[in-house]
């Protein structure tokens, strides 16, 4: 039996949780919307399902307790920043805990179509403090690997315009500078979010994935890379230490099958 | 995006203790005071945003919350408040009356087994009250009060969802008892003003006011001009 290394909060974590006792894998898929983030995480669960392993998605604005409370309130964008941080933040605690923590103690393999970095970049760029916001995810857990998909701002514009033919509210920036220059806002929210991550991945030690390629040569990248955490390999969450250098680190065994204990 | 308390010109006055410690109507009276001495005053109370309530009543009445997301929706009906109401109001140089603060959810969070260093860091963006009531009253007076003339206390308000007992009555007696000690310890860290809650309330009313008096300098606050005829207030 291979020794594992337990999981980890960023902070004080979530009360009464036995971090020992997760056994499975959270692997995290960051990206801004038409970064291909969802196409990738759909690819990979069929991959890991059709390989045997227990896969369950989760995702930003999808717990029972607020989502529904959420969406209306961010239809009428009447709350503050502070405000939709904080329920963003709730319904991130939701999710954690009655869906990841839960999953990963029976060994599933829990796939995060975004988590906490975009909520925290989308709060750092509307002006609430770094230290508040990373100090409101120390309930997070540290996830075994996190991929982020970056595409150019203007390659997100097009893909964003190919399929809904309109650019969104939110994600153009415009609660932050209303113009009637939507693309223009667009591309420089992007940016920003961009910067955003890339400061942070020093602090967190994320992958970047080109996601300027095909959805083809994407998914391949990160089955290479999902394949060393399955067989045992380091989280790259740890550091910045390459594949190679992470494979040959404490052997992680990989989730065991949920067996209801 | 914290404020820094010297551009502020509002006064905050919160008002914290047990449930049944009779903190409410002495808030009212106080409010009722300042609007006929015509004072610009503002009133909020504790998880009343009317966006955010709706997800807490939701997550209380089908039992979804834990310590965490109990803490974490309620600093966000906090924020909400706090972010178009207190601030904007303290800005415009109100004297703003909060029916709990921000010490409510430091004692209740921290009962519930929230961490007391993310629970004050959660809260951390909110400026501190210029004079804080502690409305002191003893565990057994604060029962009678609230379970007279009740036929039921509601789940959380009596801990259930603690454990503690299954008896309601036996639960709610054990957590508020928990609370109030926790409100005992932030007494001195965050100066609060002890108010003895079993004295009549027009006495408690009276030494409220008159510190009032003493810590606000009153007639700043008064409306510019009648907001409506004084003979008919």
């Amino acid at each position: 039996m291979t020794i594992e290394k337990p999981k980890q909060f960023y902070g004080k974590g979530i009360p009464g949780v036995h971090l020992g006792q997760l056994k499975g894998e959270l692997i995290v898929v960051e990206g801004a919307d038409g970064s291909g983030r969802s196409t990738q995480i759909d690819l990979l669960k069929n991959w890991l399902e059709r390989r045997g392993y227990p896969t369950v998605n989760v995702g930003l604005k999808r717990s029972m307790l607020v989502s529904r409370e959420l969406e209306k309130a961010m239809q009428g964008n009447i709350l503050g920043t502070r405000t939709l941080s904080l329920f963003y933040a709730t319904d991130f605690a939701d999710q954690l805990e009655n869906l990841i923590i839960p999953a990963l103690r029976s060994g599933f393999i829990v796939l995060a179509d975004r988590y906490i970095y975009t909520l925290m970049s989308r709060a750092i760029v509307r002006g609430v403090e770094p230290d508040w916001i990373r100090d409101v995810y120390g309930i997070a857990l540290i996830p075994d690997a996190v991929f982020y998909l970056a595409v150019s701002p203007k390659m997100l514009v097009e893909r964003n315009l190919r399929k809904h033919s309109v650019l969104d509210y939110w994600e153009s920036g415009m609660d932050m500078h209303p113009t009637s220059n939507m693309y223009g806002s667009f591309i420089e929210y992007q940016r920003q979010i961009q910067k955003e991550f890339k400061s942070m991945q020093k602090l967190y030690g994320f992958e970047t994935v080109d996601g300027n390629r095909s959805p083809r040569a994407i998914q391949q990248d990160l089955r290479t890379k999902i394949e060393l955490i399955l067989k045992g390999a380091a989280p790259s969450t740890e550091g910045k230490t390459d594949e190679s250098d992470s494979a040959q680190r404490t052997a992680r065994s990989a989730p065991a099958p949920a067996d209801g204990g | 995006m914290a404020e820094s308390k010297k551009e502020i010109q509002g006064k905050l006055v919160a008002v914290e203790g047990l449930d049944g410690s009779g903190k409410s109507t002495q808030v009212y009276l106080l409010k009722r005071w300042l609007e006929l001495e015509g004072y610009k005053v503002f009133f909020t109370e504790w998880n009343s945003s009317a966006i955010v309530r709706k997800a807490t009543r939701k997550g209380k009445k089908r039992q979804l919350l834990t310590s965490t997301t109990f803490s974490l929706i309620h600093c966000t009906d906090f924020a909400d408040r706090y972010e178009r109401q207190i601030l904007p109001l303290l800005h415009a140089g109100y004297i703003v009356l909060a029916d709990r603060y921000i010490f409510t959810a430091f004692a209740r969070d921290a009962v519930r087994g929230c961490d007391r260093t993310w629970i004050r860091h959660l809260y951390s963006y909110a400026i501190q009250p210029d004079l804080t009531f502690y409305f002191d009253v003893p565990l057994k007076t604060a029962l009678e009060r609230i379970l007279d003339g009740r036929t039921r206390v509601k789940y959380h308000e009596a801990g259930m969802d603690m454990g503690y007992s299954k008896d309601p009555y036996e639960s709610f007696r054990i957590f508020q008892g928990k609370i109030n000690q926790e409100y005992r310890r932030m007494v001195r860290e965050y100066d609060f003003i002890t108010v003895d809650a079993t004295e009549p309330p027009d006495v408690q009313q009276a030494k409220i006011r008159e510190i009032l008096e003493t810590k606000v300098d009153l007639p700043l606050y008064k409306w510019h001009g009648p907001l409506f005829p004084r003979n008919l207030a």
